[in-house]
């Protein structure tokens, strides 16, 4: 590594001690063709350490397995679950499988859009807020579903993401406007 | 041996041949976009992705795509049955309608392999109105282009550039519809390893990846009546232009070109193999040095911009080890606007000089920071084969009925050292013949190095220089390069020099030579026509060029001395990367 650009990653984050345990334990042979099998499970260490997964991350894990940089970002770029950019302090997902879908969680993503300012995939100029859409999480009966954090509303109505937005603001100390 | 039927035709094939091999040796041509195969350079793409090659299997519910589906006991095929046609016209349909129909302006146009099979699949598609795949078209780099909304997704390049030459520019970035073929994390190709070999660019079958065409700067560089225009040529073009005119491969032409391009207007017509016999002077001065000194060792050929690149990316702990000349590109360059420049008392200011390349690389060398004198640049346009191919053709000149003319003096005499540059193993055979006689004081009797020669891989041998014996080796290919070098850095091999072309079997198959159905074959023709050339030459050790001896003699001095450093040697390493890529 050459320039560290971004804080959360620099040569001192002690997250990459962790990674390199992490990866030395698999026993990684630089010419074994078939090394790239452990790539995504080490990825996704590497995810729950840095929260998220910038070039400098995965520069790192490239270097760690004598693979092209390319080869790691391609990977990533497949997987829903890879995020290159860090989300925010509150991540709000909407599910948008099948069953969310039809009971309109599309119209749930816009209001969430809406009160935020910002797109799906994005994050607030505050970092306290992102959007993400996910697939199917399993809680059909729930639909439309939307994961903040790893709390789980079901049945969400049109109308509600202000009001839900507003109980993370009171949990950021922030003075809410009761209207 | 296993046997089976094709279109009623029995067969009888080794097993783990595909349906499609077996098809080859009955002489069917069964379509094939994605699926290449390149045995002489190792490389195979066989990723069945695009599904024009299927066929009917009799006893399968559905097509099988012959490229990737071996053949079975008493397997019956039918390759022109009504379902295969019609499934693979529709296949092509699909994949047309997400392609840009800018077939007139694109540079691929006429050599696409797309283009060809729509045609002759009567692909009857109107202007889609569906969705089409946008992506931005990477103009970063000087030498290579990218257009992605071209490309098919086959991964032809990717398995060049990951599998055969080890680079790993490329990725196939994202999923689904919006998959694109691209460096790391979508950037931009300057910000990745990529050495700009070109071999990608040998293997699109669409225009999604092409050399920079500097077509339209070298002609208005020759309507500009201020400017005096002086083009040189490299070895391994005069033995690949004639396909462009309809000659079979490796058919000799540099007499024919030398007069095309004087025909073309340029100033002067130049050989780029006179400075390939410069780059043995001074190269060859560095290797009895560093031999004879036994320090420093190996030392690593230089002249190619391609394998330079992929050192400086992926050993910069070896940057020491390749020699500091610059190539016969630059080198010739640099004469002509200092040695020739006085000579015809032109101001060098005055003088746009035009290369004419084998490669993609040679591009991004000749617009390097470093590759100047005195804010001179060496080198103006870099312009491929094909590209002169099609200026000849833009101007009205056919090849084949034009009769034969000499290169200009002085740049224009060479010898068959400088021509095996063209060829893998040249260089080095070339910088042989030259450290021999200089070291022994005995005159080489026979000159041919046969054991350097070959597309393939790597070649060695131990030459004995009298009282010192050294090991050499020469290598093609950036996925042999490594091999030898890791070899090198961990101590398991020791060489004197050794000798590395990023394009597997040299310049001969480089980049911007003209593309070819056959490559196997046509690589092997062009290789013996280089040879040939060599082989008939009166002269045939670089320091007996007439030219060179004078060129010393009256204007530059000692070989390796402090003119010659000015003229001949890179001088920063460090402001010759472009591009933010950083090794790790």
């Amino acid at each position: 590594m050459t320039e560290q650009k971004n804080p959360c990653c620099t040569g001192s984050n002690p997250g990459y001690a962790e990674l390199d345990t992490y990866i030395d334990a698999l026993k990684i042979d630089p010419r074994d063709p078939e090394r790239k099998e452990m790539l995504i499970m080490t990825l996704h260490k590497a995810q729950s350490i840095f929260g998220y997964l910038p070039s400098e991350v995965q520069k790192y894990v490239a270097n760690k397995f004598s693979i092209p940089h390319a080869d790691v970002s391609g990977v990533i770029s497949f997987y829903n679950y890879f995020h290159t950019t860090p989300k925010g302090k509150t991540n709000i997902s909407i599910c948008m499988g099948t069953a969310c879908y039809v009971n309109g969680s599309d119209k749930i993503l816009q209001d969430f859009e809406k009160a935020l300012g910002i797109k799906s995939g994005g994050v607030t100029e505050d970092g306290r807020f992102s959007i993400e859409s996910l697939r199917c999480v399993g809680a059909c009966g729930l639909a439309p579903v939307v994961l903040i954090n790893d709390h789980v509303y079901g049945k969400v109505k049109q109308g509600q993401a202000e009001k839900i937005i507003e109980q993370y603001l009171i949990e950021f100390g922030e003075e809410v406007e009761v209207q | 041996m296993i046997t089976l039927t094709i279109d009623g035709q029995e067969v009888s094939v080794p097993e783990g041949t595909t349906v499609l091999q077996a098809a080859e040796k009955l002489h069917m041509k069964i379509p094939t976009l994605c699926y290449l195969s390149l045995e002489q350079i190792h490389y195979k793409n066989q990723v069945a992705s695009c599904r024009v090659c299927v066929v009917e299997v009799e006893g399968r519910r559905n097509l099988a795509p012959a490229c990737a589906t071996p053949v079975v006991p008493g397997m019956k095929v039918i390759t022109n049955s009504k379902r295969v046609l019609s499934a693979r016209r529709k296949n092509l349909e699909l994949i047309i309608s997400n392609h840009p129909f800018t077939c007139l302006t694109c540079l691929k146009s006429t050599e696409c392999e797309l283009q060809t099979m729509a045609w002759e699949y009567d692909v009857q598609v109107k202007y889609p109105n569906g969705e089409r795949m946008r992506h931005k078209k990477d103009h970063s780099s000087a030498a290579l282009f990218r257009d992605p909304d071209k490309c098919i997704m086959c991964r032809r390049c990717e398995t060049m550039c990951n599998e055969v030459q080890t680079v790993g520019a490329l990725t196939a970035f994202g999923r689904g519809f919006a998959t694109i073929v691209a460096p790391a994390e979508k950037n931009e190709i300057v910000d990745s390893p990529c050495v700009y070999c070109g071999q990608c660019v040998s293997v699109c079958p669409t225009g999604a990846l092409i050399g920079h065409s500097y077509v339209n700067q070298t002609w208005s560089a020759l309507f500009d009546k201020t400017k005096k225009v002086v083009v040189q040529v490299a070895p391994a073009v005069r033995v690949a232009l004639g396909e462009e005119f309809g000659y079979p491969a490796g058919e000799i032409v540099t007499g024919k070109m030398a007069a095309g391009l004087r025909r073309l207007g340029f100033d002067a017509v130049f050989d780029t193999t006179f400075g390939a016999d410069l780059t043995i002077i001074e190269e060859g001065t560095e290797i009895i040095e560093r031999v004879t000194k036994n320090e420093n060792l190996p030392i690593l050929t230089s002249c190619c911009p391609g394998w330079i690149n992929f050192i400086r990316y992926y050993y910069p702990s070896l940057e020491w080890m390749p020699s500091t000349t610059k190539s016969p590109q630059q080198m010739t360059g640099a004469i002509i606007k200092s040695y020739y420049a006085e000579k015809m008392g032109w101001d060098p200011k005055d003088i746009v000089v035009v290369s004419v390349m084998p490669c993609i690389a040679k591009k991004y060398e000749a617009s390097l920071p470093n590759q100047e004198v005195n804010g001179i640049r060496d080198v103006d346009y870099s312009i491929t084969t094909r590209e002169l191919a099609k200026m000849l053709k833009e101007g009205s000149i056919d090849l084949r009925y034009i009769p034969e003319e000499d290169f200009d003096s002085p740049l224009g005499e060479s010898t068959g050292a400088g021509i095996i540059f063209g060829s893998a193993g040249g260089v080095l055979e070339a910088a042989l013949r030259t450290v021999y006689e200089k070291v022994t004081g005995e005159t080489l009797e026979n000159v041919d190095f046969v054991a350097l020669r070959g597309i393939d891989g790597a070649h060695e041998a131990t030459i004995d220089l009298g009282e010192k014996q050294i090991r050499v080796a020469a290598v093609s290919g950036l996925g042999n390069a490594r091999q030898i070098l890791d070899k090198v850095v961990s101590g398991e091999e020791k060489y004197d020099v050794i000798e590395i072309m990023a394009c597997p079997g040299g310049c001969i198959n480089g980049g911007g030579q003209p593309y070819a159905k056959e490559r196997d074959k046509v690589l092997k023709a062009r290789m013996e026509a280089i040879y040939q050339i060599d082989k008939t030459d009166t002269l045939r050790k670089s320091h007996e060029n007439p030219e060179i001896i004078a060129l010393y003699d009256t204007f530059l001095g000692e070989p390796g001395g402090h003119k010659a450093h000015d003229l001949l040697h890179v001088k920063n390493f460090d402001e010759s990367v472009m591009g933010e890529w950083e090794h790790d």
